[in-house]
């Protein structure tokens, strides 16, 4: 390996600007530990971009369709819109190491209701460890939550240190589990270098507004 | 023993089925059942005592256009070893024409210990054929460890593959009895119907539902609807005959 | 060719098998399989009915693409080096020459065997969501095969939506890899063996190395379905086994209504 490919740049291979690989909608992943937030910034992302984007949405459970039913149910979204995949106890597998499912279920999507602008990706509730296959989505968002601790930006692991964007959610519990949110911060540049990470209480901000920018800016640049 | 019996079922002007041909030999016996109104009915007698190993029995049905044939048994059939430990071997060759109906609703079929028993039908179906075809057998009598028996059974529907399958039980086939295959059960069977909506009860949907969807009975009964052409299939396992045979009785 | 073979057979290779336990989590929740003991009785019972039977038209799938010309009719020995050498490279040049194109009639009955292997496997699905899992496995080796090994091997599958079953993409995908028909055999079993036996690890928590045991003490039996499947290569595909198990229709139709399942099948 040459030297100076060694950076915490997401894959060091790829080019995060070049043209895309696939036609067809821009893939973003949502990915990060159990109950950081995942399935609530996506319905939050649906909420944002009702009557503006043509979206949808597939979900990789441990369960089989239980993040597809609570988006269902939560409405924000027509059902149509929502595939769910299963993954056999693995959903690191499902987004990262064999993608077939994945890319399946985002081409019936397209097929049954034409062009889209944007595909939610959601994994399942995995671990640290646990990132998105470049042939899978265009850019990932790694979700984590102030809940699990302060110390989860400095422990790092490819969600953290590569995701395109780093969302710290749950900014309102700080104060109740004694996080240090400037602490976070801190961590969180010394980690990720120059790429994003905001900050975010989808509990206050249901359309969770900068990261529907940031996506819009995303798709903004494509065009 | 050899014997070849035979069975042609064609329906007359008036649209009366009539058999036209019906043979028997021992210990293929056939009978006709006089019935006014409905199928032709015929009952195979040859049962209780066979086959036997070295029997070589071959039965063929042939119902014609707007023909209708039902056969029934009289009593199960017992598999039985030969001292040669010889192969016995029933084959079942069946062809319904277009328009035409079979309902082939013989007793069990019991696999005695020892036994080297190969029972193969083979039915051909044109388009618009009406079937319902039950196959059960019984792994053994009571408390006995059954000897080897091929069920198999083909069905092609308008020239185009239906269902096969086939079940191998007995010492020669492996781990028959275990979780992968009977879990156990002493008694497994089928109901195919094609073109028929004489699933067995209860129906929990319109008839056009039923056709397309599977239907779980019981744990170890389901109704399934085949890939290829318009049938349906329950497959059942059961501790006993009586269990598998209320799952896999038509309804009228 | 022992490197593709292992790289076809490999579970970590991205054909979706991963999520797939052919019928393990059905049997383990109906209380069937909870002990090693279980287990490979179950293994074995799976093996050989179902699994004899996909390796089976795993073969004959192999044979279809590898010798079109030779599938149904009498053996044309010329046109087998050919139709091998063509699906084996992408582009159509290979080491010292030109790679002989198949013909248009060698391909119209390499497609008809396909097409007649899909309908054939299907009839031997009682269960839909068997069918299902195995249509939707095939697609989803397809989609990695076509990038793994190019070629026009797979212009010969049926065109479905839904996918052509696992076992036949599996046959003309061994065949475009430059594996044996043999070889296409044995991961069919091999794949069935240990997906479902690393099912069992992920549900039942059993010790590594007492599963590498036992899928190391039936590998003997693997390798002899494996082979007895070959032998039906290039027969009438109505004549391939037929060997089914109830409870592996049954249960696959049960697991398919649970709200809450780990695997896809």
């Amino acid at each position: 390996m040459h030297p100076e490919t060694v950076h915490t740049h997401p894959d060091p291979n790829v080019d995060p600007h070049s043209a895309l690989h696939h036609h067809g909608a821009f893939r973003v992943g949502i990915g990060g530990p159990v109950g950081s937030g995942k399935t609530a910034l996506v319905a939050a992302l649906c909420r944002a971009f009702a009557g503006e984007l043509r979206l949808g949405v597939v979900t990789n459970d441990i369960y089989t369709t239980e993040d597809a039913d609570f988006l269902k149910r939560a409405g924000v979204l027509d059902p149509q819109r929502i595939r769910a995949v299963e993954t056999g106890c693995c959903p690191h597998t499902a987004i990262r190491d064999d993608i077939s499912a994945n890319l399946a279920a985002i081409e019936e999507l397209e097929e049954e209701l034409g062009q889209l602008d944007l595909v939610l990706v959601e994994s399942g509730g995995d671990n640290l460890t646990a990132t998105f296959s470049r042939g899978l989505v265009d850019r990932q968002i790694f979700v984590v939550d102030v809940a699990g601790g302060d110390k989860v930006p400095r422990k790092g692991g490819p969600g953290v240190t590569a995701a395109d964007l780093l969302v710290i959610n749950k900014t309102d519990l700080a104060p109740m589990v004694g996080a240090d949110l400037s602490v976070m911060e801190r961590d969180a540049r010394a980690r990720r270098g120059d790429l994003p990470t905001i900050f975010l209480s989808i509990a206050q901000d249901r359309q969770a507004v900068k990261v529907a920018d940031w996506i819009r800016a995303l798709l903004a640049h494509e065009h | 023993m050899r014997a070849v019996a035979r069975v042609v079922a064609q329906a007359d002007d008036a649209g009366v089925t009539r058999l036209t041909g019906l043979r028997s030999e021992a210990p293929l016996l056939l009978r006709h059942t006089p019935a006014t109104t409905g199928p032709a009915v015929v009952h195979l007698l040859g049962g209780a005592a066979g086959p036997l190993g070295g029997d070589e029995l071959r039965l063929e049905i042939a119902v014609g256009e707007r023909a209708r044939l039902c056969v029934r048994g009289i009593a199960a059939s017992i598999a039985l070893p030969a001292r040669s430990g010889a192969v016995s071997r029933m084959t079942v060759t069946v062809r319904v024409a277009s328009g035409g109906e079979l309902h082939w609703l013989p007793e069990q079929l019991i696999a005695a210990r020892g036994c080297h028993h190969l029972a193969m039908s083979n039915v051909e179906l044109a388009e618009g054929a009406r079937l319902l075809w039950r196959e059960e057998l019984i792994c053994g009598r009571h408390d006995e460890q059954p000897g080897d028996v091929t069920v198999s059974t083909s069905v092609t529907y308008a020239g185009k593959p239906l269902l096969r399958q086939a079940l191998q039980v007995g010492p020669s086939a492996v781990h028959w009895a275990g979780p992968g295959v009977l879990g156990g059960a002493k008694a497994v069977g089928s109901l195919l119907g094609v073109n028929s909506e004489s699933w067995p009860e209860p129906r929990t949907a319109a008839p056009e539902a039923m056709m397309a969807q599977s239907e779980v009975a019981s744990p170890t009964a389901v109704r399934m609807p085949l890939g290829t052409g318009p049938g349906w299939l329950v497959t059942a396992t059961a501790e006993a005959a009586p269990a598998l045979r209320a799952v896999l009785t038509p309804a009228r | 060719m022992t490197s593709a073979l292992l790289l076809l057979a490999d579970g970590r290779f991205p054909a979706g098998g991963h999520a797939h336990s052919s019928g393990l989590e059905a049997a383990v929740a109906a209380g069937r399989v909870s002990s090693l003991s279980t287990l490979e009785s179950f293994l074995l019972g799976r093996l050989y009915t179902t699994g004899l039977v996909t390796a089976a038209f795993a073969a004959a799938s192999h044979h279809a693409a590898a010798h079109p010309a030779t599938s149904t009719a009498a053996a044309h020995p010329a046109a087998q080096g050919a139709a091998a050498a063509h699906l084996a490279t992408p582009s159509g040049a290979v080491e010292g020459g030109s790679v002989p194109r198949l013909g248009d009639m060698e391909c119209a009955a390499g497609s008809e065997v396909l097409l007649q292997l899909d309908e054939e496997l299907e009839a031997r699905m009682a269960s839909p969501a068997t069918r299902v899992a195995s249509r939707k496995q095939g697609a989803a080796l397809l989609r990695a095969a076509k990038m793994v090994w190019p070629g026009d091997g797979y212009g010969l599958l049926p065109q479905r939506r839904d996918g052509v079953h696992h076992a036949v993409v599996l046959g003309v995908t061994a065949a475009a890899a430059g594996l044996s028909c043999a070889e296409a055999a044995l991961i069919a079993c091999y794949s069935q063996v240990t997906g479902q036996a690393s099912a069992a690890l992920r549900l039942l928590g059993f010790s590594p190395y007492d599963i590498q045991r036992l899928l190391a003490q039936l590998a003997g039996q693997c390798d002899a379905v494996a082979m007895a499947a070959t032998a039906h290569a290039g027969k009438d595909p109505a004549e391939l086994p037929m060997f089914s198990s109830p409870l592996a229709d049954i249960s696959a139709e049960l697991h398919a209504t649970w709200e809450v399942r780990l695997f896809a099948s």
